[in-house]
This record gives C-alpha cells, sequence and structure tokens, in this order.
C-alpha cells in the first residue's frame, strides 16, 4: 500500500486505539523478548525497588503503541526509524482473578509532525497516555509512504 | 557500586548469531498486540514483497539487549542489573527483519554520565547479518540508579 503524501498535512490526525494491559500480557512480553526483570511480574520485588507496583515494560508499551502507525502504512516494514523516552512507569494492576478486566488501559494518538516530499516519507508523533499521563514522550515514527 | 568511567568508548564486538525463527515473530507480534497478517501468514508477507514473515518494528530489541547483556554482566563495569531504567529507545532500520535473516550485534558504549549518585549510560548496537548486510541501529539509554536513590 502506498499513501499519497500529497493528501497529508502536518498535525493531521491518522488515528487512536485503546490498548488494555494485563499481567499475563507482561508475562508474555517478557517470554517473547527474553527481558525477565521481575519489576515486571511480581510484585513484591517491584515494591521492594520503590517502584508502586508491577509496571510494564517500556518496550511493551513502545512496541504495542507503533501497532497504530504500521496499521495505517500497511506495512510493518515501513518504519525506518522509531524512537521515544520512557518518563512515567505503566502500573499494571493484578486483576488474575477477574478475566478480561484490564490492569492498566494505555490510549495511542498519532498526529502527522512532518512530512518529507522529496524522499517520501512522514514522521508519526504518538502521544501515549496512562491514567491521564504521558508515558512516553518525543515517541517518533518515521514511515516511508511508498 | 560505581559505574566505572572508563566504560565510554568501549566496544564489544559481534557475539553469538541470533538466527530469527518464524515463530520467534508470531511471538513477538502477539507480545505487542500486533495483528498485521505479514507477522504470521508467510504468503501475506511475500505479497508485501518480503521473502518471509517480517518483524515488528521493535522486534531488534531481543538482539540488542541480548548485546547489552555483555555490558551488564561484565564484572569491570559496575552495573547492579536491579538498578538499571530504560530511559530512551530509538531504532533505525537498514531493512525490515525478517524470518531467517542471522543477525549479530556489535555494541559499543556511546556515552556515560553521572546522574546524582548513579551514572547514564547510553548504548549503540549494530546490527547486521552474518554476510555484512546492515540491518538496524538501535541506540539504547540505561539509567543507573545510585543506591541512595529510589
Amino acid at each position: 500500500m502506498s499513501i499519497p503524501a500529497a493528501e497529508l498535512t502536518v498535525g493531521q490526525e491518522i488515528g487512536s486505539v485503546t490498548i488494555p494491559v494485563t499481567r499475563q500480557d507482561l508475562v508474555r512480553y517478557a517470554g517473547a523478548s527474553g527481558d525477565f526483570n521481575p519489576i515486571h511480574w511480581n510484585s513484591d520485588f517491584a515494591q521492594g525497588v520503590g517502584l508502586p507496583g508491577v509496571i510494564a515494560h517500556g518496550m511493551f508499551t513502545m512496541g504495542a503503541a507503533v501497532q497504530l502507525v504500521t496499521d495505517w502504512t500497511g506495512d510493518p516494514g515501513s518504519v525506518i526509524d522509531y524512537q521515544t523516552r520512557f518518563t512515567k512507569p505503566v502500573v499494571v494492576a493484578d486483576t488474575t482473578a477477574q478475566p478480561g478486566v484490564p490492569g492498566a488501559i494505555l490510549e495511542v494518538r498519532g498526529t502527522i509532525g512532518a512530512l518529507n516530499p522529496e524522499e517520501a516519507t512522514a514522521r508519526i508523533d504518538l502521544t501515549v497516555t496512562f491514567e491521564g499521563q504521558k508515558v512516553l514522550v518525543k515517541a517518533q515514527a518515521v514511515v516511508r509512504l511508498s | 557500586m560505581t559505574i566505572n568511567p572508563d566504560l565510554q568508548g568501549r566496544s564489544y564486538p559481534a557475539g553469538e548469531v541470533y538466527t530469527v525463527g518464524r515463530e520467534a515473530i508470531r511471538d513477538f507480534a502477539r507480545a505487542v498486540k500486533a495483528t498485521h497478517p505479514s507477522h504470521y501468514d508467510v504468503e501475506a508477507a511475500r505479497a508485501l514483497g518480503y521473502a518471509d514473515l517480517v518483524a515488528p518494528p521493535t522486534f531488534a530489541i531481543i538482539v540488542a539487549q541480548r548485546a547489552d547483556a555483555q555490558l551488564i554482566t561484565d564484572p569491570g563495569a559496575g552495573i547492579d542489573f536491579s538498578r538499571v531504567v530504560h530511559a530512551d529507545q530509538r531504532f533505525t532500520h537498514h531493512r525490515p527483519v525478517v524470518a531467517g535473516d542471522e543477525l549479530v550485534a556489535a555494541l559499543h558504549v556511546d556515552s556515560v554520565r553521572a546522574m546524582g549518585g548513579g551514572a547514564m549510560i547510553t548504548t549503540r548496537a549494530e546490527i547486521s547479518t552474518v554476510d555484512g548486510v546492515r540491518t538496524a541501529t538501535t541506540s539504547s539509554s540505561l539509567l543507573v540508579r545510585g543506591e541512595e536513590q529510589q
């Protein structure tokens, strides 16, 4: 799929998505990524190092948020650059006893931050919030449009 | 435990080969809630022009964090992993990662800065195929909290 760059404008919203997160999601991410830091699955350990509770891997949030961008381009290989700073932890409550109830909810919104017609690329700026606060800062993905 | 300031400028040569498997891509895609068919279905990936399943944009973190582990577990580095917080991350893709790739990563310690009682360490992994085709450059900043810091 190729997106007609001429029809895009800076500031335009590409979409938004709500991502429910459970402890099981964090265990799955730990297994898939190889990042088994116990702060992402053990409350006692997390609190022992001064965190409010089990927190999501920053890379889980970064990885999940970018789907909004690749769904928009229609090609996961279209992302040529993707960066973020991790500023606030996403605390995931234990809802194991309540199947279907998320332990945290992420809100993701994407807008076009810049366009480069010569190189046929666009920079998508992602706003990712948890409980009304930004958890990623300067979350930017540069994509090929054709 | 204090961070060794001489780490800046240190490099770790490409270590073990990471072979990108189809199931690893499918598992990682599920783990980041990616639903695009090209992560799961070889024909869908080929229809987009890829040789095999295409990895999600952050998949290279697996290879980058394996490279980072060389530094974190280096007894000469002075890093207490239980005090490490991921501060920022960047991926620059020279070409998408696809199933069947055999990847290696050379790690470079680009900067070490004292921060309060701790330190901010920025590493860069240059990821390429075993045949030398550049695949991705990743950059990670790790904040190592000082003993007195929560």
